[in-house]
């Protein structure tokens, strides 16, 4: 199966949640030296709510796909939400198998969530 | 020779038919002859070598010899004890840099290498600068991957080799205080050839003491290299990128300077004697190989030699020239504007190394969907992060070719880049 499913691909080309919140409540950047990729993603917090999250970066379709469809998920969520993501669940949200190379791409937004 | 059907001799092809690969810079595929040998010694002679006074011990330290001389000769080297095995290209440079570096770079030295290194090649004498205060220079490369010694027009074309005039303005870098050159014959992202023996020689000229040291990985498997030509003091490479097993590198020093040089590893194999207060060690090569080295190994090691010598350096790099042409070509004329190769533009002047950036595609996108039609590729900075900062991308994707490709192989690149653009816009 193509790692470049159509799912992937429409987050690719059309990423929801890109850019910056002006008045985030925290900002984290991360980066993967090897390949140049870097995401930082904006929250913000309303009481225990999670009332936008989005993400500014550059890097493969793979890496970018992730961070469109976490925060698509994330938006609205109650806070405690953040903690529920791990490496388990964005492999099932992304829905493709990937290798142990490609895997590194599909966590850079997860590492940059769990630093907020 | 007829290139198209070397395919045959690779039994990966039989298991794998559609496999189109071009990853041969970072390692090389395996012939018959190098699988069967491996065989050979763990079916019928698996002994520990040097010290069994047992047939399979002895048949197995006989064959593991064998492939010193073999390799001794195919490098043109002096004695065979100049040989040294070792794990790998890495291991060689950084025992050289441990054991020689450490003894002579003081404060007061400078050591120099490119900007165009592996990392292999620039760590080791980065780390030795900056643990002994010595200065860390750096060969710049111009805008079309030669190195730059800094003149106008100073290019080392190899078309221009016999000017040795060309070379002079290397005292803007190599002063009487350089310890330490340390280069790479080809580079693994740009491809470019550099004029080693100029090299060399401008640098004696400078300073007769410099100790000149060759990365030869992307070399010795590509073209015909001949140590006592080159002058070097040093050369170093792999088994692994040029048709043999895994496992094993090759240091070449010579002989004066690896007697004096420190063990890199202290242990079995490597000693005549121990005292409660002091040891003696064995002379070169067996004072560098410490403990039970990768002996099936070696042994298999010496077939992807003779494998290479029965086709003929001259030939490899003939092959080699033809299908980078070709691949120039094709991609220039399919993805005209789209396309932006590195490294020199004569392919007199470059190895089967093609590192490139295709439109605004992540390297790791192309790579991928070249994997889903099996075409096996590489992205990344292939452990030159300096060089890709210079050249101002993070990430580039590469193809590198070797005697197995064939135009078909170039095709099916065109196919995949072609996919690529399908499946990603």
């Amino acid at each position: 199966m193509s790692l470049y499913s159509e799912l992937i691909l429409d987050h690719y080309q059309h990423p929801r949640n890109f850019g910056r919140i002006a008045n985030s409540t925290n900002q984290r950047s991360v980066s993967n030296p090897l390949c140049g990729d870097e995401i930082i993603m904006f929250i913000k917090i309303n009481g225990s709510k999670i009332s936008e999250i989005t993400f500014k970066g550059k890097g493969c379709a793979i890496s970018m796909a992730s961070a469109s469809m976490m925060t698509e998920y994330l938006k609205g969520k109650n806070k405690e939400e953040l903690k529920k993501i791990d490496k388990k669940f964005i492999i099932k949200m992304l829905g493709i198998d990937l290798g142990v190379n490609r895997i590194k791409c599909a966590l850079l937004p997860l590492e940059a969530l769990n630093k907020l | 020779m007829n290139f198209i059907n070397l395919k045959k001799d690779f039994p990966i092809f039989k298991n794998i038919p559609d496999l189109v690969y071009l990853d041969s810079t970072a390692t090389s595929l395996k012939p018959k002859a190098v699988v069967d040998k491996l065989v050979e010694y763990y079916s019928n002679y698996s002994a520990n070598i040097f010290r069994g006074v047992y047939k399979i011990s002895e048949k197995a330290t006989e064959e593991f010899e064998e492939t010193r001389e073999v390799t001794a000769k195919f490098i043109n080297a002096l004695k065979s004890e100049e040989v040294i095995f070792t794990r790998n290209s890495t291991e060689s440079l950084n025992l050289i840099a441990y054991s020689l570096g450490r003894k002579i770079v003081s404060q007061k030295d400078e050591v120099v290498t490119t900007i165009m290194e592996h990392h292999s090649n620039f760590v080791p004498w980065q780390v030795l600068c900056s643990e002994t205060g010595a200065d860390f220079k750096i060969v710049d490369i111009d805008n079309n991957g030669y190195l730059d010694l800094g003149m106008e027009n100073l290019k080392f074309k190899s078309s221009n080799l016999k000017s040795k005039s060309r070379i002079l303005n290397l005292q803007n870098i190599v002063t009487r205080r350089t310890k330490i050159l340390a280069l790479t014959y080809v580079s693994n992202v740009l491809g470019t050839i550099n004029p080693i023996k100029q090299l060399i020689e401008a640098a004696k000229r400078i300073n007769p003491n410099i100790i000149t040291i060759v990365d030869a990985a992307q070399a010795v498997p590509h073209l015909k290299a001949d140590v006592q030509d080159l002058g070097c003091d040093f050369l170093v490479f792999s088994s692994h990128k040029m048709l043999g097993p895994t496992g094993v590198g090759v240091l070449w020093g010579k002989e004066d300077l690896l007697k004096e040089m420190f063990p890199f590893m202290y242990g079995g194999e490597m000693i005549n004697g121990v005292y409660i207060d002091h040891t003696i060690y064995k002379d070169p090569p067996h004072k560098f190989e410490a403990g039970t080295p990768a002996i099936g190994e070696v042994i298999a090691f010496k077939e992807a030699v003779k494998y290479l010598k029965a086709i003929g350096m001259d030939k490899v790099r003939e092959h080699e020239k033809n299908l980078t042409s070709l691949c120039f070509n094709k991609l220039n004329n399919n993805f005209s504007g789209k396309i932006k190769i590195f490294g020199p533009s004569d392919v007199n002047d470059r190895g089967g190394v093609v590192a490139f950036k295709f439109g605004n595609y992540h390297p790791h996108d192309i790579a991928s969907i070249f994997d889903e039609s099996n075409i096996a590729s590489r992205a990344g900075n292939h452990c030159a992060m300096p060089l890709h900062t210079k050249l101002g991308v993070n990430a580039t994707i590469r193809v590198s070719f070797y005697i197995y490709n064939d135009g078909s192989d170039i095709e099916k690149l065109v196919d995949g880049l072609k996919r690529v653009e399908k499946v990603l816009s």
